[in-house]
């Protein structure tokens, strides 16, 4: 146990100052700050695999490590669509997939959020559209944010992140 | 003995008859069979210790139906290529199970049926009707209106008590799509049937739209945490094919990239076990090592994870002095706090008590199913394609090869932690004799009709890929092969009368890929 709570002392805090938000991202007309007021600054965020390559997938999973440190910012990853004020998507979606994300959107309280992560979320990628892929992640269900990159830094999905949060207008959607 | 005969048999066979010495990976010889021989030779590969490495559809040069297995056995690569004369082909699964799984994704892709009695689609969900063959076919069927999900039959369970729960595609984590369904009593699970496909996302037929020279790019994103092992092999078997000389200094930069990817995904691996066992520590104290890791990387190649780094003819970027310092210093203090963090697990009673014994896959069980790569060496099965049929730099790098025979999740995590230490000793010797020279040389095409193979160990096990030129510079087919398609099967034993909440564990103690499984 010594050596446990010694490696814990030893390495400290490493976490880093989160990135400024990116207006460059956004992709859905002006949004407004209304999540502010409807969730202050606790964002809950499902992240759906929806054909990716799994690389997009490290690069969310690096959100959590220390550096990142992605709860001190008050957004945490949630197991249920259920819980989740944002969907984090991967794509291409996977003609396969596209039930399971019409479901897991669908299950997804409004308001909502979305952003496509990755170049094949924004725009099928390398995939393309084909009998097997759907495309883009717009191709399937809304998109608010695109955060292109192949696969995209662990800073570039915060500042995509902290750009839908920032000015988010949560109305519910028609559906 | 039986076995050398089918490979004196390819060795003499003429190239105009579809045999001889395959371009690419090393120790590679090519047969054309008749219907009986391709069981027998099967039969004997099972009998003398042969593995199966892949097995897919194609066509020959004069356009017919072929369906190909690749074997790996003592004196090296068998690909074994059998015509199409009848509406079948013979199946192998009973001496291969993992047979299985690739003869039904051959019959959704190409349309080929074997004589095996599991005629349940694959990789073929709801999204294409039976009739599209995907390889075969041009033209695509227009997608249904409204889509729908199909009813697969599952293997029901039935008996007192009995009850089923099924998960997924969409897991609870961050993790990718496919489907689990669990028969358990109680806790305690008496069977486990997988059902994948779900990311197939038409990579197959996708290289067969792309040019030679940018194949590797999408080779690259057939998984993406196995990216330089997939590139690698793509490039590998097109340098082959195009008769090209890589340059040692390449070859050299390659292995760093390779080992560079293993020790990321082993680091990342250690620490989600960990975590999986209620060892949070675990989680955060190896997740900094693999950013510090990945920010080493971007900084020394430029990228984080090193997608397009291999390319054909060398790679993208050369490495500067200043960049392998840096890398050298971050590895080398890596090293010294892996060693610090195993002692930890080591030591911690309750990690141990959630390691020793979880998913156990014996020696034998690990023989039979044909378990490969990181988890086969964990249950005895000591093959390792750097040290058995080795690539440039391989053979001067003389890396060790790790084996455990337990099979536990404890072995699985032993395995990584000793290729750690093995992949942070191979990179200090790579940076410190890094040969001197062009990291990249200019790459002709291969000529129509040509075939070569890549194979790579990558983090996961042996990285096969099979390429075949068309004309005017463009593939005419490739098929990219992932071990997860030789675990992912055993995986439904390793979780046999374990308990439903020790499946995460025992799941992330293998890490299988579902993108470079279901392409």
């Amino acid at each position: 146990m010594w050596k446990t709570l010694r490696q814990i002392g030893r390495i400290g805090i490493v976490t880093e100052p989160p990135p400024a938000s990116d207006e460059t991202l956004r992709i859905a007309g002006a949004l407004q700050s209304r999540i502010l007021e409807v969730l202050g600054r606790a964002l809950y965020i499902r992240a759906i695999d929806a054909g990716s390559c799994n690389g997009c997938e490290l690069e969310i999973h690096a959100l959590n490590n220390p550096l990142y440190n992605i709860e001190s910012l008050g957004i945490r990853f949630v197991a249920s669509p259920r819980h989740a004020d944002l969907l984090l998507i991967t794509g291409p979606v996977a003609r396969n997939m596209e039930v399971a994300l019409r479901r897991t959107y669908d299950a997804t309280p409004d308001p909502k959020l979305v952003i496509a992560i990755g170049d094949c979320g924004c725009t099928g990628g390398i995939f393309g559209e084909s009998y097997a892929s759907c495309g883009r992640v717009s191709n399937v269900v809304p998109v608010d944010v695109a955060v292109p990159g192949c696969p995209p830094s662990p800073h570039q999905i915060l500042s995509g992140i902290l750009t839908a949060i920032s000015k988010a207008n949560l109305k519910p959607r028609a559906s | 003995m039986a076995l050398q005969r089918w490979f004196d048999r390819a060795a003499q066979q003429s190239e105009s008859n579809g045999g001889g010495v395959i371009a690419g990976a090393p120790k590679a010889w090519s047969l054309t069979v008749v219907r009986d021989e391709w069981r027998q030779a099967a039969e004997h590969m099972a009998s003398h210790d042969g593995r199966l490495l892949s097995l897919w559809a194609s066509r020959d040069d004069k356009g017919d139906e072929v369906v190909r297995a690749a074997y790996i056995a003592n004196p090296g690569v068998l690909v074994l290529s059998l015509p199409l004369t009848d509406v079948d082909y013979p199946g192998i699964e009973q001496w291969f199970a993992a047979a299985n799984r690739m003869q039904r994704a051959v019959a959704d892709l190409s349309g080929l049926r074997t004589t095996d009695s599991d005629t349940r689609p694959w990789l073929r969900h709801a999204a294409w009707p039976e009739s599209f063959h995907p390889l075969i076919h041009v033209n695509t069927p227009p997608s249904p209106p409204v889509p729908v999900i199909d009813h697969y039959p599952f293997v029901p369970v039935e008996g007192d008590g009995v009850h089923e729960i099924p998960v997924g595609p969409v897991h609870a984590g961050i993790i990718e799509p496919g489907h689990f369904r669990f028969s358990v009593v109680g806790e305690k699970v008496l069977r486990l049937e997988e059902r994948l496909g779900y990311v197939h996302k038409g990579i197959e037929r996708r290289f067969g739209e792309l040019p030679m020279l940018s194949g590797h790019r999408l080779a690259a994103r057939v998984s993406g945490d196995s990216a330089v092992s997939f590139s690698w092999a793509y490039c590998q078997a097109m340098e082959g094919m195009a008769g090209a000389n890589l340059p040692a200094r390449a070859a050299w930069l390659r292995a760093l990239a390779l080992e560079l990817e293993r020790l990321a995904n082993h680091l990342g691996d250690l620490g989600a076990i960990g975590n999986d066992a209620g060892f949070a520590f675990g989680l955060a104290q190896f997740s900094r090592l693999k950013e510090e890791l990945l920010r080493a990387s971007e900084r020394a190649l430029g990228q984080r994870y090193l997608m397009d780094f291999v390319v054909p003819g060398g790679t993208r970027t050369d490495l500067s002095s200043a960049g392998a310092r840096g890398l050298l210093e971050c590895i080398e203090s890596i090293e010294a706090e892996v060693d610090t963090l195993r002692t930890i697990y080591d030591e911690h009673a309750g990690v141990r008590d959630r390691f020793v014994g979880a998913g156990v896959v014996t020696p034998a069980l690990a023989a039979k199913l044909g378990l490969t790569g990181l988890a086969g060496r964990a249950s005895g099965q000591a093959f390792d394609l750097r040290c058995d049929l080795p690539c440039d730099p391989y053979g001067d790098l003389t890396p060790k090869k790790t084996v455990r025979t337990e099979g536990d999740v404890a072995a699985r995590v032993a395995v990584r932690f000793d290729e750690v230490a093995e992949s942070t000793r191979l990179m200090q010797q790579i940076l410190r004799r890094l040969p001197a020279g062009l990291h990249h040389a200019a790459i002709s095409v291969p000529d129509e009709g040509a075939l070569g193979i890549g194979m790579i160990e990558g983090w996961r096990g042996p990285t096969f890929l099979a390429l075949e030129a068309g004309g005017g510079g463009v593939i005419r087919r490739c098929h990219p092969h992932d071990p997860s398609w030789q675990n992912w099967p055993v995986i439904e034993h390793a979780i046999i009368d374990n308990i439903v909440p020790d499946f995460p564990l025992i799941n992330k103690s293998f890490n299988l890929s579902y993108s470079g499984h279901d392409l």
